[in-house]
């Protein structure tokens, strides 16, 4: 039978765990505001940039400028042999299943690569990808970064990130490029996405009225286009990050809240289960002792 | 009254600015071009300078955005940019230091890269300048 105190010991122990993760949940809970929040504030420029992207994109299906004199960042370098993936996880755990859905994701790619000949390179952003992923690919990461989005994440974050994709991409260290990150969808559902960033992958074809109802035909361009694509596409490519950043950076706190939660219900029923024991054993004690005072009495 | 021309200033993080005004005056990457209600449709890019506001025939805003691009209708102007920063709230002085600095960094770049980069920040420094000087005789 285990002793009264030790049992004591472990609910007290049980009980500050459970006021830290309650505590854990409630920070997570804040910290999913502000992000969600941040993630609000940048649709609008999301919005602009499609619909810019957009007319660019039906002036030269249009009016067509050679397909060769595009940037590169749109057509492709006409091979898929090297890809490059953008792993963005956290820095920090404890929250649940995040950084490891997105690693697995990887590996499946990893090998899906490896069944048709390609070959793939690692981007890692997050610590705890890059630890799970350095076990078996240690020699396919190029590059990792590391404490992004603190204190406050910031367009500068896309940026440098963008900037480090763009100076590989010039070396001809890659093809194709996609980013594997954490899409927020609710605060217990978080959704991995994988989304193909270089060549800039064409959205949703629009239907063909664009051009008859005289929208984007007779839009000016100035300078003329592939000037404006050449500053717009890194750009692009810079916000796509940024925006990857913000998904995952509210989906970790999502996450971490749930699972931080799931800890505080198992907490409160453990202590429950070990309140109960406590109970029963100072009872069984207290029998005893009663029955040992009367069979000595009942002895004289 | 004339008709007014929506005018939005977006960046990454947030919407800085929309309202309604008679003009814009866009510093465009092939030289600067004011918007009026009723423009041309148009996509351009922004260079390093200020872009100047006007309502009722005065200036009342002139904002110093570091680049981006534009895009004009008919009844709107939206401008994407990374940085924006009043023009009266920049300080001569600062600007003027940042300029030596940043041409000290052009000449002590050791790669390309460093060089474009540092070439990158002085253009930005020399606009702001210019910006300052302009807003300044027009007073």
């Amino acid at each position: 039978m285990p002793s009264l105190k030790d049992l004591k010991n472990r609910i007290a122990s049980v009980k500050s765990t459970q006021k830290i993760t309650s505590a854990m949940k409630m920070v997570a809970a804040s910290k999913l505001r502000r992000a969600q929040e941040q993630a609000e504030a940048s649709r609008p420029y999301a919005e602009r940039l499609d619909r810019m992207l957009e007319s660019l994109a039906s002036d030269i299906v249009n009016k067509g400028p050679a397909p060769e004199t595009l940037p590169k960042l749109i057509t492709g370098t006409g091979s898929d042999r090297v890809q490059l993936l953008i792993v963005v996880t956290s820095d920090r755990g404890l929250c649940g299943g995040f950084n490891s859905v997105i690693v697995r994701e990887v590996r499946r790619i990893i090998q899906r690569n490896r069944a048709e000949g390609k070959t793939t390179k690692l981007l890692c952003i997050g610590r705890k990808g890059r630890d799970q992923l350095r076990r078996d690919y240690a020699n396919l990461i190029v590059h990792h970064f590391e404490d992004i989005g603190r204190p406050r994440l910031s367009f500068n974050h896309g940026n440098t990130i963008g900037t480090k994709v763009l100076e590989l991409f010039n070396a001809g260290e890659f093809d194709v490029a996609h980013v594997v990150y954490n899409k927020f969808k609710s605060v217990i559902t978080q959704i991995v996405t994988v989304q193909q960033l270089i060549p800039l992958a064409p959205g949703e074809p629009k239907d063909d009225t664009i051009g008859s109802e005289g929208g984007a035909a007779s839009i000016e361009f100035e300078p003329e286009e592939q000037k404006i694509l050449e500053a717009l596409l890194p750009r692009n490519l810079s916000f796509q990050l940024f925006r990857a950043l913000l998904e995952s950076a509210a989906s970790e706190q999502g996450a971490r809240m749930t699972a931080m939660d799931n800890a505080t219900r198992n907490a409160g029923d453990m202590i429950n289960k070990l309140t109960l024991n406590y109970n029963r054993t100072r009872q069984a004690y207290i029998t005893k002792e009663l029955i040992e005072i009367i069979s000595g009495a009942e002895a004289l | 009254m004339a008709e007014m021309v929506e005018f939005e200033l977006v960046s990454p993080e947030e919407v800085l600015v929309t309202q309604l005004v008679d003009m814009v005056v866009v510093p465009g990457g092939d030289g600067d071009y004011g918007v009026l209600a009723g423009h041309v449709p148009m996509i351009t890019t922004v260079r390093p300078g200020a872009i100047t506001i006007f309502e009722e025939g005065r200036v009342t805003d002139r904002i110093f955005v570091t680049g981006g691009f534009a895009e004009v209708t008919g009844e709107r102007i939206t401008i994407l940019i990374e940085k924006s920063v009043k023009v009266d709230k920049l300080d001569r002085a600062v600007v003027e230091q940042d300029l030596k600095n940043f041409a000290e960094d052009v000449e002590d770049a050791k790669t390309d890269d460093e060089r474009g980069q540092a070439i990158n920040k002085l253009e930005i420094a020399k606009a702001q300048l210019q910006a300052i000087v302009d807003a300044a005789a027009n007073h």
